[in-house]
């Protein structure tokens, strides 16, 4: 082996040629992601196009934050649904599902799509609120389909409409069916029944109910509920808006409640991802597990059938069982889009019973929003899904959707996860959070 | 040795700068021509400007909005300034905060005791040339041409409590990710087998610089291959010395994408730059509350570029 002769030399012999190709290549990816978001910071600033709105657009852009092989799909075919009926192309851009949410700022003020999906709910109101949306109105006029709680979550602070509902799914409490079988299991009414059920589970070697809280979220699911049993949905409404103190001793017994239920969750919950513990259902070592429907997709064909579900069990026999999480995703419309008239003709269709039937013949793992559709297709768990939900008082759309997401990512989750790992400081992290919600509610 | 120039500052040969004083600056400017001039403006413009840019106007920026409470939306025109809130709040109205400085130390010391030596101690292994010296060095240079955000996801198949290699082979069931006591030590790790690759090419270039003459001469004088490092070698590497520190202090300061892909910086995991992300990026987008903990981050940069700069200036001067 030769001596190299400069320091630059001996460098470059070091990296072996694939991994210099690779450097390479990656160095370019690099900088054209760079220049990208660059771009959409530095068009943020540049105000609007006035391309004005064609008459007879022939094409039309969607943003969507469906990433996933199986939803992308379904997109891509309710796209064609569209094609076929209008003749309207639809260019459809698709971001990473995560990339989409942290972005939504720049990509809302920069030059956003023609039309983007969306969640209802606060996230869709503050971003209506801010003038960052176009009104959709004219497109409700010419909507059927749909209840009074799907319009309502559809509209703004102003009282105009800014959402299109397509798809939604419930939060409950899942279970094998095979399994409650074989030990002759009974689905809890109460709270008590609920924890005397999980002692039996217990004893019977399972896991009672199967927790994750590694990403954050799942745990808020837990809260959700327990805050919707225990003090009803105009207080959680409230909360979430920040009109009610954290330190109240409503707050106190959600978590105390929490608490006395902990020690039948699945233990380590904040090392696990939330399919690891959809997992452990599959597998019939956990007996539960309170997520949304889409806790389908860790299972298939005879175990998916396997699957069955209840809704939370009630506390107080004041407040009673009837309300739930239930978070709806659809669209919504640029402020400004190029074409004004596609974009409506867009949207018009994607709240239509046709693109509903789309949806439900090509996924089987949630809900579609219009009560027009051809339900025919559903699985035995989505029929019951759309009961659940149908016989619900009153729809909340998780805590995530329901307040600030400042307050909720930057505060609730550390405060949650907090509270998971020491469950027996209530009072100082409830303190700790009220601080901090009266510091993010001023601003 | 003239390919050495890094390492010999002889001071036998006088410094370049008494030619111009001697040649007189008059002279010496009128060899330039006016091409030249154009050329060499540009060459220092541009770059300055980029600077100026993208490092400086940022910079001035996060400073200006750490004393606003803007969140992101809106034109400039509307954005309150709140004063010193938004640092009242950092300090004593965000629990994530402490943890995060200490982690911040923690990973710092960690890099600079263990995994750095390490990395140290490697490279004059494998500067022996022993037979398959190659695959070695291919082998522990991996992970430092593997993105972090892929060397986490590796490592989250080692750790995952339930369906991870680590519980899987012993039997464990302790929970790597997820133990805020725990989950540092695993990701420092992670970090470590990263640092300790690059720690380890960058000496291996500096010790096939030393001039071969040195050793010769130590073995020659009966030095003990101990003592001819560190007698010998280690004070001829003082720029490659100081470059690692640099960099291992950089590592750890910037260190982010690690914990970032496993949780979010959250439970346990917490750094300056991921609240610093978690509060600017995204959703939340409380611009001016991140700017805070960004300033603080900048502020403690600032300590170790200063020290840095007065030691390089110091040498200069000597």
């Amino acid at each position: 082996m030769s001596r190299p002769r400069s320091q630059a030399e001996y460098l470059a012999r070091l990296v072996p040629p694939s991994a210099a190709g690779l450097h390479r290549r990656s160095l370019l990816a690099g900088a054209a992601g760079a220049g990208a978001l660059l771009g959409t910071g530095l068009l943020a600033g540049c105000g609007d196009s006035d391309s004005g709105s064609g008459t007879d657009a022939k094409s039309v852009t969607l943003g969507s934050n469906q990433s996933d092989p199986k939803p992308k799909d379904v997109i891509a075919k309710v796209m064609d649904g569209f094609k076929t009926s209008s003749g309207v192309t639809v260019n459809i851009n698709t971001v990473d599902h995560n990339t989409f949410q942290e972005n939504i700022n720049n990509y809302l003020q920069g030059k956003p799509d023609d039309v983007f999906t969306w969640f209802a709910g606060y996230r869709m109101r503050f971003f209506a609120a801010k003038g960052l949306a176009g009104d959709l109105s004219d497109v409700w006029g010419k909507l059927d389909g749909y209840s009074d709680a799907f319009k309502k979550a559809s509209t703004g602070d102003d009282g105009k409409q800014y959402f299109v509902p397509a798809s939604y799914y419930p939060w409950a409490v899942f279970y094998r069916k095979s399994v409650w079988q074989q030990r002759g299991y009974q689905v809890p009414t109460t709270l008590d029944q609920l924890s005397a059920l999980g002692a039996q589970m217990k004893k019977d070697g399972l896991t009672p109910i199967a927790f994750a809280d590694k990403d954050g979220w799942p745990a808020m699911g837990t809260f959700d509920i327990l805050n919707l049993r225990i003090n009803g949905y105009q207080f959680h409404i409230d909360l979430m808006a920040g009109k009610e103190a954290w330190t109240s001793d409503k707050v106190k017994k959600v978590f105390d409640t929490w608490a006395g239920l902990l020690p039948l969750h699945q233990p380590d919950a904040l090392g696990r991802t939330w399919q690891e513990a959809a997992q452990s259902l599959q597998q019939k070592k956990s007996g539960m597990y309170l997520l949304g429907l889409f806790v389908g997709q860790q299972f298939s064909g005879a175990d998916l059938e396997d699957l069955d579900f209840f809704t939370f069990p009630e506390v107080d026999s004041t407040i009673g069982a009837k309300s739930l999480d239930a978070p709806i995703d659809g669209y919504m419309m640029a402020r400004k889009p190029k074409s004004k008239d596609a974009a409506t003709k867009l949207l018009t269709y994607l709240g239509s019973k046709d693109a509903a039937n789309v949806t439900v013949k090509n996924d089987p793992s949630t809900l579609v929003a219009n009560s027009g559709a051809d339900t025919a297709g559903y699985t035995a768990l989505q029929k019951k899904a759309a009961e659940l939900v149908g016989s619900a008082t009153e729809i909340a759309q998780f805590l995530d959707r329901d307040t600030r997401p400042d307050f909720a990512s930057t505060v609730i989750i550390p405060a949650l996860q907090q509270f998971i790992k020491n469950p027996k400081d209530i009072g100082g992290m409830l303190t700790s959070v009220e601080n901090q919600k009266k510091s993010i509610f001023t601003s | 040795m003239s390919d050495l120039p890094l390492i010999q500052a002889d001071r036998a040969v006088p410094p370049p700068a008494a030619t111009t004083t001697t040649g007189g600056r008059g002279r010496r400017l009128r060899l330039l021509s006016g091409t030249d001039r154009v050329v060499i403006t540009l060459m220092v413009l541009v770059p300055l400007l980029l600077v100026l840019a993208l490092v400086w106007l940022p910079a001035a920026a996060t400073v200006l909005l750490s004393g606003t409470d803007w969140d992101g939306i809106g034109p400039l025109g509307e954005i309150d300034w709140v004063g010193w809130r938004n640092y009242d709040d950092v300090v004593n109205n965000y629990p994530p905060f402490v943890p995060a400085v200490q982690n911040n130390l923690l990973w710092l010391a960690a890099l600079f005791v263990v995994a750095t030596p390490l990395g140290m101690f490697l490279a004059v292994l494998l500067d022996k040339e022993l037979r398959g010296s190659r695959f070695y060095q291919t082998a522990l240079y991996l992970p430092v041409v593997l993105s972090l955000a892929l060397v986490g996801f590796i490592w989250q198949l080692i750790y995952s409590r339930d369906q991870g290699l680590l519980n899987g082979v012993f039997g464990g069931d302790t929970d790597w990710y997820g133990d805020p006591h725990v989950n540092i030590w695993a990701v420092l790790v992670a970090a470590g087998w990263r640092h300790v690759g690059y720690v380890m090419l960058l000496y291996l270039a500096g010790l096939k610089g030393v001039d071969p003459s040195l050793r010769e001469a130590a073995a020659v004088d009966g030095s003990s291959e101990t003592s001819t490092f560190f007698r010998v070698v280690f004070p001829v590497m003082r720029p490659i010395n100081i470059i690692v520190l640099v960099v291992t202090v950089i590592e750890s300061l910037r260190a982010f994408d690690l914990v970032w892909v496993i949780n979010k910086g959250r439970n346990g995991l917490e750094l300056i730059s991921a609240l610093v992300t978690q509060n600017v990026v995204g959703e939340a987008s409380r611009i001016g509350f991140g700017s805070a903990l960004a300033t603080i981050m900048l502020a403690v940069s600032l300590i170790f570029i200063t020290v840095y700069l007065w030691t390089v200036m110091r040498e200069d001067k000597r």
